[in-house]
């Protein structure tokens, strides 16, 4: 209660008003309340009809529940309001349910049917939310109907719910770990997703539930590295860990031949260069291998596997992501995986990390310094980069202290030290204890620094700070032990400072010296021993255990002298209160006292107690810490933390490559095959419609006058291959005219539906007003023919479609003079029936003449091809000259980088294709139809919105308006013998099915993206058609609405 | 991945805890509260706590701790970098970050963190996708909503989580269209006691400010592109574009983001543009220091330094200051021995200066350490890099933007070593 009157008065104004009748609730009294009595006013609030005294009652259980007050005595009231129709009282009821419904298992039930409604409703963000909600609720008696949400989900056309169903499978895993089997079904069918928004989530599923099934990860190895640049950022980093592990079973360590060479240390050097023509080899290799993959795995001089390439080469541009975590994984990945030589590239964007928050810099800086032992080189150039200020927290600057004590080598060490002399003087007393650790570490690492530092460390014996004096002490301790012989001033010095120095450490560091060399120090070392003898009672126990050392060893040395000190600490030894004290006294006294029973082992007691001990090796605490993944929790602690998989060690001999190959799969490659046949039987079929769809296609354009004469001169050109090219050279002269007309038109068209399509596979340049300022090259044409690939292939049945929307692919400017366009021009491109033909238009509106256009260093995405055109010669100033090539997407929207090439200079463009240009279209009955639709998976779904005006009326317009929105075309085929036979888009090798239909027999194809919007938006389907019957549209892929019923005959021509 | 948040204010109490899986008991905060009394400094708390059964992962942004429990093995910085944004986030919707700020609008801050994770794992960071999701509180909708009983939950569905755009709003209208571009650079340099630049490198990043409608795509070009070797982006901007062209060309999201930051690093390139003479000195024996510090501008390109701070953390010893500034205001803390002197402008003509003495404990001996001297300026129109943008471009909508964009230059770590 005081929770609610405290939230209240935070609240203040805005909880009374609306709601006077609270205002009398007794029960709102505050701390008088009695128990049983306790929410009874949200309880009532609850129980209302008003939503916002509901939503006044949830967000102050809200508040209650983020002070981890318990409200679960309020869970009846609350989970009544679940299928409230406010959105915000849902949303609060959702985050009371997740959070006490473990608790309140049988009361939970009661909502389950609300979420269960919801993952049928259609729209998919209601879908996602339910089975959100429903999975996160931890009752386990729902498990088997989360199982099956999260399956049905799975297969959801919405990428949106996929990705929720992702998200939903470690939740159920977590609750019920028996369901393993069964969720990993799941995980392999969503790792096969190809969109971006699933990627991320369903690797984070997968490395919950099953992270050791890397047998999983395969077939999607390489789709995975090509998505990773758009996967959203958290995902990224879930991804490029998971990917670094893959790598070390998958492929052989780059730096097999080069371990040998580790000691020699002149790597660098010999590795530099090779590096570098490394990538360009390897888009060759890439090609080469593919065929031959399975032969790589014994052959002797090294040869990256292109798969390892692949990862490589996609990874490194997250190397600029703002995230600090992406950028740390990519790290990490080259650090393990990357060759010597390549290995660099991290350094430049971890420094960049170090002016970011201090917790991440505290990270970056842990793997730094794990890295830096390794690859010392790689962060040299940045060394000024770790100097430390004043202002930085300790824990960094010990950081960086470490980093740049790993970085010192001869050439640097004097700025290092210089460096570090400030760093002594520093407030920060930690910091400087630090700092001669550093030192005393640089010493040992470098001979030739070593007295230089040594005298420093002594100059700071007498430094007023007993902690320094002492942290050197320590230190010098241990560089003397590496030649002890030269130093017995220093030894002195040091024998001094007992009367002084009262840290244990330092003490019994000194202490030990003296034991150690009393040879040096013959006179003062039985001195110090008296001294120490004095308070022996009240050192602490190290010290004491080192007194006892030296005593023993003066003992072995000196006995004459220290005989009866000797005796006399072991004495108080032998009663000391600390056991390990009274061991080591008894122990000590058996073996140099010598005694008539004293057994053999006295006899070496010098030698026991004198022996040359090596000198320690002052090593960073970071060392060997690269065992654990970087970047990882366990690298950060050096200690395995729970789920961490270890990173696996690099596999003798390659696994099989080919495990990769990605097949089409099955029933894609089926149904390509019934489809080849199909065509063929269609042939004919299809040449009879054209002459019946002429007249229909005119009285179509005959709708929108600018396009009528286009369609005319449409029908004259579907005549043979050289009536074609004379044709084009005649709109060649029509030019200025139609330029003009297509001026004014272009604002229109846009508008407008676009012009229907003959579904000849002639003449659309001239069709559809895009092509007419071309200047045709008869020459070129006919000489060969690849380079202007004309329409021959009449077996092929091609749509031009109405509006052929030209990109720009260079703009004037940009280009300097050289602005060029393309189009896809909707023609079969014969060189090649898998590839799309994409017109291309250049003009030169600089002063001087163009020479030598071509393509050069296609970047395309794996599988994808690309057929150039070829070179052209010169292009005079003002002229403007087009060419066709070819590109196989292999069914994605990735866009085909390339550049484009003058005598000059290089351009790098890309073409990205609409959806709508994906496609082809086909013949199929609607049985066969229905049957691809069965089989569609629901990966690629775009969907576009259209608003219908007021003037919408009629069904024609409207599937004007579809039609341009999903850019795409009416192929009409009313002559069809088949009665209700569907139209389907096609592009090369896959079904792209698309569709929209409007009953008897007049098809539409309603497809995706659109053209002006180069991110298509998605958007969920609307059902603004619905209204409009006769006919109903489903815009959504895939899915074709059944005809509602109506017996009126829909007329695909409408009078002008 | 995260357990869950716990949100701890400076005098140690839990004042916010989520969770997204299982309930964690808050006891588990113990062990962090165990490192926060070991450690000196606030900052001085590790970020990573392994406890027994947990790991805690924490930053401290606005004296306020945000504790994340995590059971198993998770990149730190996932953790680390996701809080960040979590304080961003709070920052942009309620103006400031702080305790007062989140417990008034506690269910907002419910809200959102209910949208930020799923099971513990991020799902809408963006925070045009947060918006769309969950309205900004503002006093005008506060009062609508108590009057008419409406809602700060969109009542839209968010259509931007589906979109391939996620960073923007669909169907952003506006009627004036402007786009803004702040180039602000920070240079981080540390000087040593002869005046010497012992490191000095600039951290630039260009802010925008974009309030464009509908669908615009953007090209900004540079003069100098050359200069940006070491550079980060916003998640808009066209990686193989830059590459290529060395033009940013994105779909900007809609309102105030960091479109890049960039880093310069080699020395030739950054121009140091204050000096600092100094002579700070004790004498043993004597309780009497000497102070001067004068300052001047230096490679300024002509423009004024402006709005000069300088600040010094005096060794333990010094008991008292008697400084005289020629201009400004200065102030001493004889508690925790912080000189803050505020300049102001810096005058070419007549340089300011502080001089004057300090009073030592008697008796105590020479402090060993002089006093580094952090400064504090800035420098209007003038980005100190010489970064120059050359145009800014839009495609794919009709209407003429108005655009401006400022340069800046400001000390971001400016240390002297005396």
């Amino acid at each position: 209660m005081s929770a609610n009157s405290a939230f209240n008065e935070e609240k203040g104004g805005s909880s009374n008003v609306g709601e006077p009748e609270y205002g009398h609730d007794p029960a709102s009294g505050g701390i008088f309340s009695s128990d049983y009595k306790r929410h009874d006013d949200l309880k009532e609030m609850l129980d209302s009809n008003k939503d916002s005294l509901k939503l006044e009652a949830m967000k102050r259980i809200v508040a209650m529940i983020a002070r981890g007050k318990n409200a679960s005595d309020l869970f009846p009231a609350v989970v009544k309001n679940v299928a409230c129709k406010n959105i915000e009282v849902k949303k609060l009821v959702y985050v009371y349910l997740v959070r006490y419904a473990e608790e309140q298992q049988d009361l939970a039930l009661l909502s389950i049917s609300t979420f269960q409604r919801g993952l049928k409703d259609p729209n998919q963000l209601i879908r996602a939310s339910a089975l959100r909600v429903l999975s996160s609720i931890r009752v386990t008696i729902i498990v088997p109907i989360m199982m099956l949400a999260i399956k049905e989900a799975a297969s959801d056309m919405s990428p949106y719910v996929r990705k929720t169903a992702a998200h939903a499978i470690p939740k159920l895993y977590s609750l019920d770990p028996d369901q393993k089997d069964c969720l990993i079904e799941v995980i392999e069918k969503l790792l096969a997703d190809k969109t971006t928004l699933v990627a991320g989530s369903v690797v984070m599923a997968f490395e919950e539930v099953c992270p050791e099934r890397i047998d999983l990860i395969h077939k999607n190895y390489r789709k995975l590295c090509n998505l990773l640049i758009d996967v959203e950022e958290w995902g990224q980093v879930v991804i490029i860990n998971m990917l670094t592990r893959y790598a070390r079973t998958q492929f052989l360590n780059p730096n097999m031949n080069e371990s040998l060479l580790e000691e020699g240390g002149g790597e660098k050097a010999f590795y530099g260069s090779d590096g570098d023509d490394d990538e360009e080899e390897d888009k060759d290799e890439k090609d080469k291998k593919k065929a031959e993959a399975p032969s790589v795995v014994k052959r002797k001089p090294y040869v990256m596997d292109p798969d390892h390439r692949l990862l490589l080469r996609n990874t490194k541009p997250l190397l600029q992501s703002r995230n600090a975590a992406v950028v740390m994984a990519v790290a990490q990945l080259y650090f393990h995986l990357a060759p010597k030589a390549e290995v660099g590239v991290i350094a430049k964007a971890l420094v960049r990390l170090m002016r970011s928050h201090s917790e991440v810099q505290y990270v970056v800086l842990q793997n730094v310094a794990t890295m830096s032992i390794k690859r010392r080189g790689m962060f040299e150039p940045y060394l000024k980069s770790f100097y430390i200020r004043s202002t930085d927290p300790t824990q960094i600057k010990v950081l960086k202290l470490e980093v740049l004590t790993n970085l010192a080598n001869e050439t640097n060490i004097s700025t290092i030290l210089r460096e570090f002399q400030t760093y002594i003087k520093s407030m920060d007393k930690d910091f400087v204890a630090a700092t001669i650790q550093a030192i005393g570490r640089c010493a040992t690492n470098i001979g030739e620094v070593r007295d230089t530092c040594l005298n420093g460390l002594v100059q700071l014996l007498s430094n007023r700070d007993e902690l320094v004096v002492a942290e050197s002490v320590v230190v010098i301790k241990k560089l003397l032990q590496m030649q002890p012989e030269q130093h017995s001033d220093i030894i002195k010095h040091m024998a001094k400072l007992t009367d002084n120095i009262q840290v244990p450490m330092a003490r019994a560091s000194i202490l030990w010296l003296i034991g150690e060399y009393c040879e040096h120090v013959p006179k003062i070392a039985p001195d110090v021993l008296r001294k120490m003898a004095k308070t022996f009672t009240n050192e602490e126990d190290i010290v004491k255990l080192q007194i006892i050392n030296l005593a023993a060893k003066l003992y072995l040395t000196n006995s004459k002298q220290t005989k009866l000190l000797t005796q006399y600490v072991l004495n108080l030894a032998k009663y000391d209160q600390n056991y390990d004290i009274r061991d080591r006294a008894r122990f000590i006294r058996q073996l140099i006292v010598p005694t008539d029973k004293s057994g053999a082992l006295s006899k070496y007691a010098k030698k026991l107690f004198l022996a040359l001990k090596p000198a320690p090796v002052l090593e960073s605490p970071f060392k060997d810490r690269d065992h654990f993944q970087l970047g990882s929790l366990s690298h950060l602690l050096n200690a395995k933390a729970g789920g961490y998989q270890e990173l696996p060690d690099w596999p003798e001999a390659a696994p099989d490559p080919s495990v990769r190959n990605v097949e089409v799969p099955e029933w894609t490659k089926c149904s390509s095959r019934e489809k080849r046949k199909e065509k063929k039987v269609e042939k004919p079929f299809y040449s009879d419609s054209e002459g019946e769809s002429g007249p229909t296609e005119s009285a179509d354009s005959a709708s929108d006058t600018a396009s009528d004469s286009e369609s005319g001169s449409e029908e004259s050109g579907s005549g043979s291959e050289s009536e074609e090219s004379d044709q084009q050279s005649e709109s060649g002269s029509e030019e200025d005219e139609e330029e003009e007309e297509r001026k004014k038109k272009k604002e229109k068209i846009k508008a407008k539906k676009p012009v229907p399509e003959s579904d000849r596979p002639c003449a659309p340049f001239h069709g559809n007003g895009y092509g007419k300022d071309i200047k045709t090259f008869p020459a070129v044409c006919l000489a060969d023919h690849a380079i202007f690939p004309l329409p021959v292939s009449t077996n092929q049945t091609i749509t031009p479609s109405g509006n052929l929307k030209t990109y720009e692919l260079l703009h004037r400017i940009t280009g300097e003079g050289l602005s060029v366009e393309y189009c896809f021009s909707r023609q079969p491109f014969s060189p090649d029936p898998h590839m799309v033909a994409v017109q291309i238009q250049f003009t030169n509106s600089a002063a001087s003449e163009a020479k030598n256009l071509h393509i050069e260093d296609a970047k395309l995405q794996s599988g994808m091809r690309m057929k150039e055109f070829p070179e052209i010669e010169t292009l005079p100033a003002g002229e403007t000259v087009s060419v066709v090539m070819g590109i196989d997407f292999c069914d994605s929207t990735q866009a085909a980088n390339f550049q484009l090439c003058t005598h000059t200079r290089k351009f790098f463009v890309s073409i990205q294709p609409p959806v709508g240009e994906l496609m082809m279209p086909i013949f199929m009955t609607e049985n066969e139809f229905k049957k691809e639709q069965g089989q569609l998976m629901g990966m690629n779904e775009i969907t576009e919105k259209v608003t219908l005006g007021e003037k919408c009326h009629g069904e024609h317009a409207v599937i004007q308006r579809v039609t341009t929105a999903a850019n795409l075309s009416r192929s009409s085929c009313s002559s069809s013998p088949v009665s209700g036979s569907q139209v389907r888009w096609e592009d090369g090798d896959q079904w792209q099915p698309c569709a929209g239909q409007c009953e008897n027999g007049d098809r539409h194809n309603v497809g995706q993206g659109h053209p002006s919007d180069p991110h298509p938006v998605m958007i969920p389907p609307t059902l603004d058609l619905l209204p409009l019957n006769p006919v109903n549209y489903f815009l959504s892929y895939g899915l074709v609405l059944s005809p509602s019923g109506q017996s009126a005959p829909v007329p695909h021509t409408v009078p002008p | 991945m995260i357990h869950s948040l716990f949100l701890v204010n400076s005098s140690g109490d839990i004042f916010l805890e989520k969770h997204w899986k299982s309930v964690v008991s808050r006891s588990v905060c113990d062990y962090f509260f165990e490192a926060q009394e070991r450690a000196s400094e606030p900052e001085n708390v590790p970020p990573v706590i392994p406890t027994p059964h947990h790991y805690l992962i924490s930053v401290l942004r606005h004296r306020i701790y945000f504790v994340a429990v995590i059971q198993s093995e998770v990149p730190p910085l996932f953790v680390i970098e996701f809080l960040h944004r979590v304080v961003d986030t709070f920052q942009d919707y309620f103006g400031v970050c702080t305790e007062a700020a989140i417990k008034d609008n506690v269910v907002v801050v419910y809200e959102l963190l209910e949208e930020m994770l799923d099971n513990g794992f991020p799902l809408a960071t963006e925070s045009n996708i947060l918006k769309e999701l969950i309205k900004p509180p503002t006093i005008l909708r506060t009062v609508v909503n108590t009057i008419t009983g409406s809602t700060n939950v969109g009542e839209q569905l968010p259509t931007g989580q589906l979109s391939v755009v996620p960073w923007r709003r669909t169907g952003v209208k506006y009627t004036n269209n402007e786009a803004y571009f702040d180039v602000v650079e920070e240079i981080d340099a540390i000087i040593d006691k002869s005046g010497s630049t012992i490191t000095a490198e600039i951290q630039g990043v260009i802010d925008a400010c974009v309030k464009l409608t509908g669908m615009p795509d953007l090209t900004l070009s540079f003069m100098n592109p050359r200069l940006l070797d070491d550079v980060s982006f916003h998640p808009c901007v066209r990686f193989k574009r830059w590459e290529a062209e060395r033009i940013l060309s994105f779909i900007p999201p809609d309102g105030n983001f960091r479109l890049l930051s960039y880093h310069v690093s080699s020395q030739n390139l950054v121009a140091i543009p204050v000096y600092v003479k100094h002579n700070i000195t004790f004498r043993e024996g004597s309780s009497q220091g000497r102070f001067e510090l004068t300052l001047g501008p230096k490679q300024t390109m002509g423009k004024g330094v402006e709005a000069v701070l300088v600040n010094s953390q005096l060794p333990r010893g010094v008991l008292n200051t008697n400084l005289n500034p020629s201009q400004g205001t200065y102030t001493f803390d004889p508690v925790t021995k912080l000189l803050t002197w505020d300049v102001g402008k810096i005058n070419p003509q007549k340089l300011p200066s502080l001089k004057g003495s300090m009073s030592l404990q008697a008796g105590a001996s020479k402090p060993d350490e002089n006093p580094t001297i952090n400064i504090q300026f800035k420098i209007q129109q003038s980005a100190l890099s010489g970064l120059k943008v050359n145009r800014l471009d839009m495609y794919g909508e009709k209407y003429k933007p108005f655009k401006g964009i400022k340069y800046m230059t400001k000390a971001g770590k400016f240390q002297v070593r005396t």
